[in-house]
């Protein structure tokens, strides 16, 4: 797929046009409310209020016979909320946890939405055709119909959580103290969670029942990885949302037989990969680098330290001390050379000899003041070994 | 009736049962708590402690009884509580700063839709001043330690300005320094006529700290004025008899035969 073509055609396909702004109006909403599933943990419970939707959406269609965009989101929205409650009430009134309760949830009703979908293609009606695009999403099918109310709903959803951005912010850091404050802590989680059901269902038709709980996880959880801050990750999460929606949905409606919700997914997937691995301080990358140095220069100030033990014990600061007495010293020979080396790059030691090494004054100063910064009370002897 | 009697307590809690599935944690307590007083909650594990304090906040449902605080129920009162949680019980790994938490206390006065400001911040920073911890203002939370987190959480409390204080564990993790300095931030609280309630585990430090004291094994044991009812014999009915550590300030009786 060459990308050039690609922008090229958005430019001047109306299509493609209405797919792209669909899919960033979803993945935007998806990411912003992601943001607080993910810090709620509550990632699986928009896996199970996506899946359920399923049913809503064909008995929607069933019941009204239209595939009107806000009716299908109706019916999607009711079953995923019902879903939710499902998931409440079996945590609540029975001794089955919630992540136990989510699967059982989330397999039947999904499993119910399957079987009333091949009921229904079954039917010799020709209405039928085309639901099944729910499954792993169909960005191409979007018009302009789709995209009013994906951004209608998104927009309303995304405007709610800011209006109430310091409450929900409470809600989801510590919810007993939200209560303490006098906040109405039930009525700010069904609030919450609508929102979050709004979000998922918007972004059905496109990205799929299957998948749809990747978009609301994945821009949150990069996010995470760049920013201490909330606004920021919140921000974040809706720009990488949109960015995976919008890139997704154009390669899949411009390559044949490839389902919007997969490359949509995909997208999100190689933006959490590089968050998790090059994100500063988070990072695994930066992770990996810090310890990495820190074990250097743990290892140059042992060799500092065994070398100024050594030469406490001749009383000349000319003698110089093998390899082997610096190997056996510090458990071992791999890596002395290239200490060695760089510590005479720093001046600190210097050759005496073929193959012996000792302290040059300066490395002498060194030594002692990290043998005092690692065991301040013994000084002399207190070397990190 | 003495003049002492008939002052409104700062907590009153009456004939209060709470139950957790038809299992009581707390049966049939009664505790009057006067104004100005450093007040210790102690009991075994288990004993209700957490739940008396969460059941006079109003965060879990009496099956019977009722809480007022200064003659009101809870729910007219939320401007005059302030809540310290155990430590544990948030995700220290919130995308936050340490300003910010401690201006969520303010949340309750600023009410809905109104966003903290220059005031908010300010206040906050005072707080911050107060328990030692300016200059960490922008510190991302999960950056502090055991000690640094627990005196985040009561600059928050101290921000609310209110005048009865809640206090789960607040000694909990935290060395020698920072518990004196807590201590004397929390007399300091009483000498200016606030009410602080702490569930507290060191049985030792019960009479350094505090001057009242509720003695909690799902029911209650006793509730008074430390040197009255701090004795032997109740903490041997709270602790169900097994008290090796016994301690010998708390003892002198114990001490002398």
């Amino acid at each position: 797929m060459n990308l050039i073509a690609l922008v090229g055609n958005l430019a001047t396909n109306d299509t493609l046009q209405v797919v792209a702004l669909g899919s960033v109006g979803l993945g935007l909403a998806g990411g912003v409310l992601g943001t607080f599933a993910v810090l709620r943990r509550q990632s699986l419970l928009g896996d199970a209020v996506s899946h359920a939707a399923l049913p809503g959406i064909v008995l929607a269609f069933m019941l009204t016979g239209t595939k009107a965009p806000l009716v299908l989101v109706v019916g999607a929205a009711a079953a995923g909320w019902l879903a939710t409650l499902a998931v409440l009430a079996i945590t609540r009134h029975t001794r089955i946890k919630d992540d136990t309760a989510l699967g059982v949830v989330l397999s039947v009703f999904f499993g119910f939405g399957l079987v009333l979908l091949t009921y229904l293609q079954r039917q010799p009606s020709a209405a039928k055709a085309g639901l099944d695009r729910f499954l792993f999403g169909q960005a191409a099918a979007m018009l302009r119909g789709d995209v009013v109310v994906i951004i209608a709903m998104g927009g309303a959803a995304i405007a709610v959580l800011v209006a109430f951005w310091k409450e929900f912010k409470l809600l989801a850091f510590d919810p007993d103290y939200a209560a303490c404050l006098g906040y109405p802590v039930r009525i700010l989680d069904v609030l919450l969670q609508s929102l979050i059901v709004a979000a998922i269902v918007i972004g059905l038709q496109a990205v799929g029942v299957v998948l749809m709980s990747a978009l609301l996880v994945a821009p949150a959880a990069a996010a995470r990885q760049w920013t201490d801050r909330l606004g920021v990750m919140a921000a974040l999460a809706g720009l990488f949302g949109a960015g995976a929606g919008m890139l997704g949905a154009v390669i899949s409606s411009t390559t044949e037989h490839l389902p919007a919700g997969p490359s949509i997914v995909l997208c999100a997937s190689t933006i959490v990969v590089v968050s998790l691995l090059a994100a500063p301080n988070r990072g695994i990358i930066w992770q990996v680098l810090r310890h990495w140095r820190h074990q250097r220069r743990l290892g140059l100030e042992a060799l500092l330290c065994d070398l100024l033990e050594l030469a406490t014990h001749h009383h000349d600061p000319e003698h110089g001390h093998s390899l082997s007495a610096l190997a056996a010293m510090s458990g071992g020979r791999a890596g002395l050379k290239r200490r060695l080396r760089e510590l005479h790059a720093k001046g600190l030691v210097r050759p005496v000899g073929a193959g012996r090494w000792t302290l040059t004054a300066a490395g002498r100063i060194e030594a002692a003041r990290v043998a005092a910064s690692h065991h301040p009370a013994r000084h002399e002897d207190g070397c990190p070994t | 009736m003495t003049a002492e009697n008939r002052v409104i307590p700062a907590l009153q809690v009456e004939d209060l049962t709470v139950a957790y599935r038809d299992k009581p944690v707390l049966w049939d307590v009664d505790v009057s708590v006067p104004p100005g007083v450093l007040m210790a909650v102690v009991g075994p594990n288990g004993a209700g402690k957490t739940t008396l304090i969460k059941a006079c906040l109003g965060l879990v449902r009496p099956a019977a009884g009722r809480v007022l605080i200064h003659g009101r129920p809870v729910e007219a009162q939320r401007r005059n509580i302030a809540y310290v949680p155990q430590r544990g019980s948030v995700d220290w790994d919130f995308p936050t700063t340490v300003l910010d938490v401690v201006t969520m206390g303010r949340y309750g006065a600023l009410g809905w839709f109104r966003r903290p400001g220059a005031a908010e911040r300010e206040r906050a920073r005072q707080c911050l001043e107060m328990v030692g911890m300016l200059g960490y203002e922008r510190r991302q939370i999960s950056q502090l330690s055991g000690g640094q987190q627990q005196r985040v959480f009561l600059a928050r409390a101290l921000v609310q300005d209110a005048d009865l204080f809640f206090m789960d564990e607040p000694f909990q993790g935290v060395d020698a320094t920072t518990e004196r300095a807590i201590v004397a931030l929390l007399q300091d609280l009483r000498a200016s006529g606030r009410t602080v309630i702490c569930v507290h585990h060191d049985l030792q430090t019960v009479p350094e700290y505090f001057d009242w004291v509720s003695l909690v094994n799902v029911r209650l044991v006793a509730s008074g004025p430390v040197n009255e009812v701090f004795t032997p014999n109740h903490l041997r009915t709270t602790y169900g008899g097994r008290l090796p550590f016994l301690s010998q300030r708390a003892d002198p009786k114990e001490r002398a035969r």
